[in-house]
């Protein structure tokens, strides 16, 4: 399937002094723009041939108002020609590849076939620079050739050898258009220039085009004061200038003053084409701010190209802030009042829809609560006139409506919108939600649909974008539910789950064996609807009690079966299974939990193995009730015990102090006893390394080792009972290393990998003697976080901590660009029918998707059947 | 390491594009002095057959025309 139209080629080339006259429809000779009356110059900058922009006035070129004319291009005739500096690269190539007195490129036939290939010989390259040497005799006719030195931004000079002495002659902008004009049609083509399109010449400007009006509109300010467009600006010098150039050649000035001036057009020029030349002051505006000239319109972030044509802005959006409302649903979307007031659907009236579409109408614009109904702001009439309700009109224009009319309804509960957040890096940084408003001025999300959003609640805004259409809505709903989106393609496991206290509340939940009394079990699921409580377990003097796993089994659904092991496992090397004393060992029997601890593993976002199982035996809608669920039930069994941290929480006994304090002396000591038979020359170094090499790596391995073992003392004295034991046994937040830090030791610091070594003379601070290489010397840290650091771990921390800021910041940059490229181009790449991937012109680029044409969110882990889960939930056994 | 590139024949180039509904032109392309194709000395215009070993799929194949490197 060829697509419609093909574009054959694209040609760049540069615009003649004889185009730039013909295409222009005036000459501009004034500087003035407006007369006293507000009237534009004839001639002036902002003639009426060029366009217009005051509405009223008519374009003495085209007779169209200010709405319909695009504008057209006038012309300066410049009293002296000038470099545009664009080109001036070009230039200067072209300068020291061609001869001085006859115009010829530097090189004899020969050599230039030798670069540049015979006609069928593919390797062929353009001539460059270098293939000329410098200052040689001109192989056409004879000239001794001068070294042409090029100074920022617009100089060109020749190097004359005088006596021995090296005198600098300058070239102006005339002398380099007379040479270039001398170069021959034939010898451009091996420098890679079509001369049909583009003669050299043509880079020194001897008339310069004045773009129309339309493009430099000046605006009227609130004093009714004109101001000028920068580009205005910068065209009003210039035809200053060439003005008094001109009147100053006439009268026959003095060279000097001549020179002077031409420098002054040039600079002006340049100035006008781009302002941020390098070498050449930027021109300002009064208020001392640099212009905005053409070559700043178009480049950058916010230029034409990246801002204007490939950036677009919509309406029917929204955006504030977000915070989390574990209470809604993952689909849903807390929406403040105000931004639902605002936002609309437009909804055709027909006959079945007229009553309730009027009763719309008559609520109006403002919604008094959440709960009321919602309302209308404007209402379209069939010949598409807008009709704004106001407190005044409400009755009338309802009774006005007929079948055929539209009414923009306000957004309610259960209207379909997309959410995004900024950098939309795969497909589910845009999900649909339900609305649901409420009061307040946040967006209120489910904090387990955090993960694919990547958002946290420090601050962070969302975008909600309202589908307009009934094809939009279905498009929404169908594809990109947050339901539709629960299992991620990058890994084919669901993406959405519980994240931080969901996992610790769980684990808290369901570890080891609990009882709740009647109080405690209703607090826990009241969220539910449940109706009949499961059957009790205990019962002791006379009162009855469930146990925790009860809970937790009642938000599974029925006829689950699976085995598995949960994130605390400690792969031990015979498994006790269901006497496993960290109960890790999760048996679920027919929708119960029979044993094992829920964490990370099982509920968590990127593992989430129960997900994983609900989303393929029940479907995404059941996986995204289980998730709701989920998020209830953990928040509330975390405020059942609560879950707090303090600085007392690190802190350890005198034993545990004792025996940190003589792990790490034992490892300085270690240390020392390595430097001392390094120094003693008895040290084997180890394969490929040099005995520095091998030195510097028992230290590392030493000390590492050594912290280690804090970890070791430090989590043995605090157990479960610690939140963050807890936390990192669950995986919901931080790990042993993060506790070993804060209570026992913090290690060594380093800089690529390495001890810290750099400093003074020999040493890395003036605390220590030169050449020590002792653990404290170069960056050991024997202190907690808890305990304090003495100032040179602090200066040390300080270093090691830097370098972990500079690779974030240098990692996001660069990954943003290589994302950038990547989708630049992949962007409209598409599977077809038959299975290939193909461009939009019909182009494969993969003959089976993936090579073997697999959906990774419909594939388990790569097989296209999950066997063993399969099996395992048939036989209700590990397999 | 270099996969399988066989030289495929005209029929089989007739049947993959009438498969696939295209013309060679939308076939994916591979330089005339790409050294595979040096290897097994394919003219420009021939259409040669690549048989990967995928992680995937196992073998995937998939199909290149020849075509002459543009100059610079």
């Amino acid at each position: 399937m060829p697509s419609p139209k093909r574009i054959g080629k694209i040609e760049f080339g540069l615009l003649s002094p004889k185009e730039i006259r013909e295409m222009s429809v005036r000459k501009i000779i004034w500087a003035d723009t407006y007369d006293d009356d507000g009237f534009p110059y004839p001639q002036g900058l902002m003639d009426l041939n060029l366009g217009v922009i005051d509405p009223g006035l008519r374009c003495k070129t085209c007779d169209q108002k200010a709405s319909e004319c695009p504008g057209h291009f006038g012309h300066i005739e410049l009293a002296k020609p000038v470099i545009h500096v664009g080109y001036t690269r070009l230039i200067r190539k072209l300068l020291r590849v061609s001869c001085r007195a006859c115009g010829r490129i530097l090189l004899s036939p020969n050599e230039v076939e030798k670069v540049v290939g015979t006609d069928d010989d593919q390797t062929g390259d353009q001539i460059s620079e270098k293939d000329v040497k410098k200052e040689r005799i001109c192989p056409h006719c004879g000239e001794q050739q001068l070294k042409i030195n090029f100074e920022k931004p617009t100089t060109f000079s020749e190097v004359l050898v005088d006596d021995g002495k090296k005198v600098e002659h300058k070239l102006t902008p005339a002398d380099i258009r007379a040479r270039l004009e001398k170069i021959p049609d034939s010898d451009l083509v091996s420098l890679g220039i079509n001369p049909a399109v583009a003669r050299p010449e043509w880079t020194i400007l001897t008339v310069l085009p004045v773009p129309p009006v339309t493009m430099r509109p000046s605006i009227i300010l609130e004093n009714g004061q004109r101001s000028e467009d920068d580009l205005t600006h910068k065209l009003v010098d210039i035809i200053r200038i060439n003005q008094r150039f001109k009147e100053n050649q006439d009268a026959g000035a003095p060279q000097l003053i001549i020179e002077d001036l031409w420098e002054l057009l040039q600079y002006h020029v340049t100035t006008y084409l781009d302002n941020e030349v390098a070498g050449c002051p930027p021109a300002r505006h009064r208020s001392g701010r640099p212009l905005k000239t053409l070559s700043q319109r178009l480049k950058g972030k916010d230029g034409r190209f990246r801002g204007s044509l490939s950036g677009k802005r919509v309406n029917f959006s929204s955006r504030t802030v977000i915070s989390p409302d574990p209470n809604i649903s993952v689909t849903e979307v807390g929406v403040p009042r105000a931004v639902a007031n605002e936002m609309t659907i437009p909804v055709r009236v027909t006959s079945y829809n007229i009553e309730e579409l009027k009763q719309i109408a008559r609520n109006g614009p403002i919604r008094p609560t959440v709960n009321a109904p919602c309302g209308a702001n404007y209402v379209i009439r069939p010949d598409n006139r807008r009709l704004r309700l106001g407190a005044d009109n409400l009755e009338t224009v309802a009774d006005m409506i007929e079948p055929g009319w539209t009414v923009e309804r306000q957004l309610r509960d259960g209207d379909v919108v997309l959410f995004n957040r900024q950098p939309s890096l795969h497909r589910m940084s845009i999900m649909a939600h339900r609305v649901k408003v409420m009061e307040g001025r946040t967006f209120r999300l489910n904090p387990a649909v955090c993960p694919p959003y990547n958002a946290d609640f420090d601050g962070d805004e969302m975008n909600m974008h309202v589908p307009q259409t009934e094809e939009a809505r279905a498009e929404a709903t169908i594809l990109l539910s947050v339901h539709e989106n629960i299992l991620s393609p990058r890994f084919g496991g669901p993406i959405i789950g519980g994240i931080h206290d969901h996992i610790s509340g769980i684990f808290m939940l369901t570890h080891g064996l609990r009882h709740f009394k009647k109080e405690e079990i209703l607090y826990l699921l009241r969220f539910t609807t449940i109706e009949h409580l499961p059957p009790v377990t205990k019962e002791e003097n006379g009162t009855e009690y469930w146990t925790n796993k009860q809970a937790f089994s009642y938000i599974l659904p029925a006829e689950l079966n699976m085995v598995f092991r949960a994130s605390s496992c400690k792969n031990c090397d015979t498994c006790k299974k269901e006497l496993c004393e960290r109960d890790a060992y999760v048996r679920i029997f027919n929708g119960k939990l029979e044993s094992g601890t829920i964490d990370k593993k099982a509920i968590g976002a990127f593992d989430g193995q129960i997900v994983n199982r609900i989303i393929r035996q029940y479907g995404m809608r059941r996986a995204a009730e289980f998730i709701d669920d989920l998020t209830k039930l953990s928040i509330r069994a975390i405020m059942l015990d609560g879950f707090s941290y303090g600085i007392d929480d690190a802190d350890l006994s005198k034993t545990e102090f004792g025996q940190i304090e003589d792990v790490l002396n034992n490892a300085v000591l270690d240390v020392d006893r390595r430097i001392k038979i390094y120094e003693d020359g008895q040290l084997e170094p180890m394969p490929g390394r040099t005995v520095e090499e091998t030195l510097e790596m028992q230290i590392m391995q030493v000390l590492g080792k050594a912290r280690d073992q804090t970890g070791q003392i430090a989590g043995m004295h605090l157990g479960l009972g610690n939140s963050a034991v807890l936390m990192a046994e669950s995986g919901a937040r931080g790990s042993m290393l993060n506790l070993t830090q804060m209570a026992g030791c913090i290690g060594q610091q380093s800089v690529r990998g390495e001890r810290i070594v750099r400093g003074y003379d020999g040493r890395t601070l003036p605390h220590f003697r030169k050449d020590d290489r002792g653990a404290d010397a170069h960056g050991f840290i024997k202190h907690s976080y808890k305990g304090g650091l003495s100032p040179t771990e602090f200066f040390f921390h300080a270093i090691g901590g830097r370098e972990g800021l500079v690779d974030t910041a240098v990692r996001t940059s660069q990954s943003g660009y290589l994302q950038r490229r990547m989708i630049n181009a992949l962007q409209d790449l598409k599977v077809a029918y038959d299975g290939t991937v193909r461009t939009t012109g019909g182009r494969i680029i993969q003959f089976q998707y993936g090579e073997d044409g697999t959906d990774p969110t419909k594939s388990a882990f790569g097989e296209p059947v999950d066997v063993k889960g399969i099996v395992e939930s048939i036989l209700k056994e590990e397999v | 390491m270099v996969p399988d590139h066989i030289i495929t024949s005209e029929e089989e180039v007739k049947k993959l594009l009438s498969h696939y509904s295209i013309t060679t032109e939308q076939l994916p392309k591979i330089f005339h002095d790409d050294p595979a194709v040096k290897a097994i000395g394919a003219e420009v215009d021939d259409v040669i057959r690549i048989v990967r070993i995928s992680h995937t799929a196992g073998r995937a194949e998939s199909y290149r025309l020849v075509t002459r490197r543009p100059k610079k």
